[in-house]
């Protein structure tokens, strides 16, 4: 890669280059159908009003349980049937596709943002600074994550913004040491002393110098990250210290469905399971692609 | 070796202390600990009882020293719900969780190792795929659901397994193996990679070279050598499944931590909470500093290098 030696002078990103960063995007092994996918989500979610055919939280008593279209006693006005207080099931999926592009999204930017700047300011500055952020850092590594979210979501209640903020303060640790790691070897190297005898400040030196040569390491993170991210959300809302219901969340609607698992009405809960299956499964396998693509050294983790 | 160890002691007691602040700073920042300490329902009177009970009225850092007091004497206070210290609580479901663990990573290693082994000797071809595939997909999975589905499967239609509860090893099948399956993904990689790593070396292009048979290269030399660093991970990942089980056990009514965390949620019995988190960080960074010793009794080169 050509990184480092666009980064010394830092010229303006002109459109050819802006296009031959983003040329990777036609390469052949790229995972067009995980892509789609995510992309699909991310539309219903941004559309989920004009798409869905029912009121989401608002259900009809008389219509309760109804299965999908093609099994007996189904109908066409709920395609996918009905749960416990007849909302249809559809129109839950489509709504809580919106709760979980908002929460793995901000909450994976939210942690990379803290990650990958404590991250710098610990490998750049060293010092006392490296050793209080990377001891907490450890320290909140040792904390599972799935038991650190609870311990933070039985605190502060439920709530989607919660949950963002929790995920956030959960995953940021991962960005900062691998990221922390990076900075350590880019900090020896020519154009960060060049640019320490040219008069930069620490700050500008972060910033302009370390942060666009680390920040392709961020996103692989970031990327592998949103699956967990979901299927931490997901977990949060099943044991009912996430999304409040009755907001449409997909971990929500498995927690439901389970009520009624015994006796047979497996669409409330097979159906949520495989939209989160689908959108972790994307986000893994372009998490993948990526890592290979735009960083080697990251192939083991 | 002793300097080694003494560091890494340090070390330890440093997280742990960490630990104990992080834990201790959240439930001051957020609000009045009383509320969460006191009992759903209580009055005025009950929480200004509180504050003097937990000495809530006296300065951050005493709050905190008798916090870690308690903690050092293995008190984490007493749950509302069962009306019993929490310690005992934990120390009572700890044996299942570790049962259900052990099973679980059972499964795991049975589906990690081999697809590992047969994605490294056939690198890019169909075995290796399909290895990444099922366990990609195993990763793609939030567990609570595989367990949902092998519910409806196995005990709904087919009425094979039990659906909740424990008791017999039939209760164990359906929430080991969804736990495991989670775990195979990192027990499939490490695998690969190991064995990638040792089919490269000298000694295994030795063996090679002798004309010994590819199955006895990769069985014998290879193999061996290569699952060192999995059975580390596998070791690791042990305690990490004790302590993420929470979601599974929840599913199949499996009477371990886990579940004891979710009580501790839905019955608002927060000491019980707490002390689920404490115990399961604190574990985690035992097993940690137990590691980095036993690779430098070990292995030389760890214990000179510092």
């Amino acid at each position: 890669m050509s990184i480092q030696t666009e980064v010394i002078g830092l010229p303006p990103l002109s459109p050819s280059r802006v296009a031959s960063r983003l040329s990777f995007l036609r390469l052949k092994d790229f995972p067009l159908i995980p892509a789609l996918i995510l992309g699909l989500i991310a539309l219903v979610a941004i559309f989920a009003n004009f798409l869905a055919p029912h009121n989401p939280e608002i259900g009809s008593l008389t219509a309760r349980f109804k299965p999908p279209f093609w099994q007996t006693g189904g109908t066409m006005k709920y395609l996918l049937g009905t749960d416990q207080l007849g909302r249809d099931v559809l129109s839950r999926l489509i709504f809580g596709a919106r709760v979980s592009v908002i929460v793995g999204f901000t909450a994976v930017i939210f942690a990379g943002t803290v990650g990958t700047t404590l991250g710098i300011i610990s490998g750049y500055l060293g010092g006392w600074v490296d050793q209080v952020i990377m001891r907490l850092t450890d320290t909140w590594l040792a904390l599972p994550p799935l038991m650190f979210a609870i311990f933070l979501a039985a605190i502060v209640g439920p709530s989607m913004w919660n949950i963002v903020i929790i995920l956030g303060l959960v995953y940021w640790t991962r960005y900062a040491r691998v990221i922390r790691g990076e900075v350590l070897s880019l900090k020896e190297r020519e154009f960060v002393r060049l640019a320490i005898v040219a008069g930069c400040s620490k700050r500008t030196i972060m910033w302009r110098h370390i942060l666009p040569n680390v920040i392709n390491s961020a996103i692989v993170i970031g990327t592998l990250m949103l699956g967990v991210v979901i299927i931490t959300e997901a977990s949060l809302s099943f044991l009912g210290i996430g999304v409040p219901p009755p907001q449409a969340a997909w971990g929500l609607m498995l927690a439901d469905g389970r009520q009624s698992l015994m006796v047979g009405r497996w669409w409330l809960s097979v159906l949520p399971g495989c939209c989160i299956m689908l959108m972790v499964l994307s986000a893994n396998l372009l998490g993948d692609w990526l890592r290979v693509k735009l960083d080697p050294q990251l192939r083991q983790l | 070796m002793k300097r080694y160890i003494g560091r890494r002691t340090a070390y330890c007691l440093l997280s742990l202390f960490l630990l104990s602040l992080t834990i201790f700073f959240f439930v001051r920042v957020t609000g009045d600990p009383a509320t969460l300490l006191v009992e759903p329902g209580a009055s005025e009177a009950d929480i200004a009882a509180i504050h003097h009970q937990f000495g809530l009225d006296k300065p951050l850092w005493v709050q905190y020293g008798i916090f870690v007091a308690n903690l050092a004497h293995g008190d984490l206070g007493k749950s509302f719900y069962y009306r019993t210290p929490v310690m005992e609580l934990y120390l009572s479901r700890l044996p299942n969780s570790l049962y259900l663990a052990t099973v679980a990573m059972a499964f795991s290693l049975i589906i990690g190792i081999p697809t590992g082994v047969l994605a490294s000797v056939r690198v890019g071809r169909f075995w290796d795929r399909a290895g990444k595939t099922f366990t990609l997909l195993g990763l793609s999975l939030p567990p609570f659901w595989v367990g949902l589905v092998l519910i409806l499967v196995f005990s709904v239609y087919l009425g094979w397994l039990p659906s909740s509860g424990a008791g017999t090893p039939l209760h164990l099948i359906m929430p080991a193996f969804a736990l495991g399956w989670y775990f195979a993904a990192a027990h499939m990689r490490l695998t690969r990679s190991s064995m990638l790593e040792v089919l490269g070396s000298e000694y295994v292009k030795l063996a090679r070279l002798k004309g010994l048979p590819q199955s006895l290269v990769i069985a014998k030399h290879a193999f061996k050598n290569a699952l060192i660093p999995v059975l580390t991970l596998a070791g690791i990942n042990l305690v990490i499944m004790v302590n993420v089980a929470t979601v599974v056990e929840v599913v199949f009514a499996w009477p371990g931590i886990g579940r004891l965390l979710y009580e501790g949620i839905t019955f608002r019995d927060f000491p019980v909470v707490q002390g689920v988190v404490l115990m399961g960080g604190a574990m985690i960074v035992i097993v940690n500093l137990v590691i980095d010793i036993l690779y430098a009794v070990i292995d030389p080169r760890i214990r000179l290098e510092s």
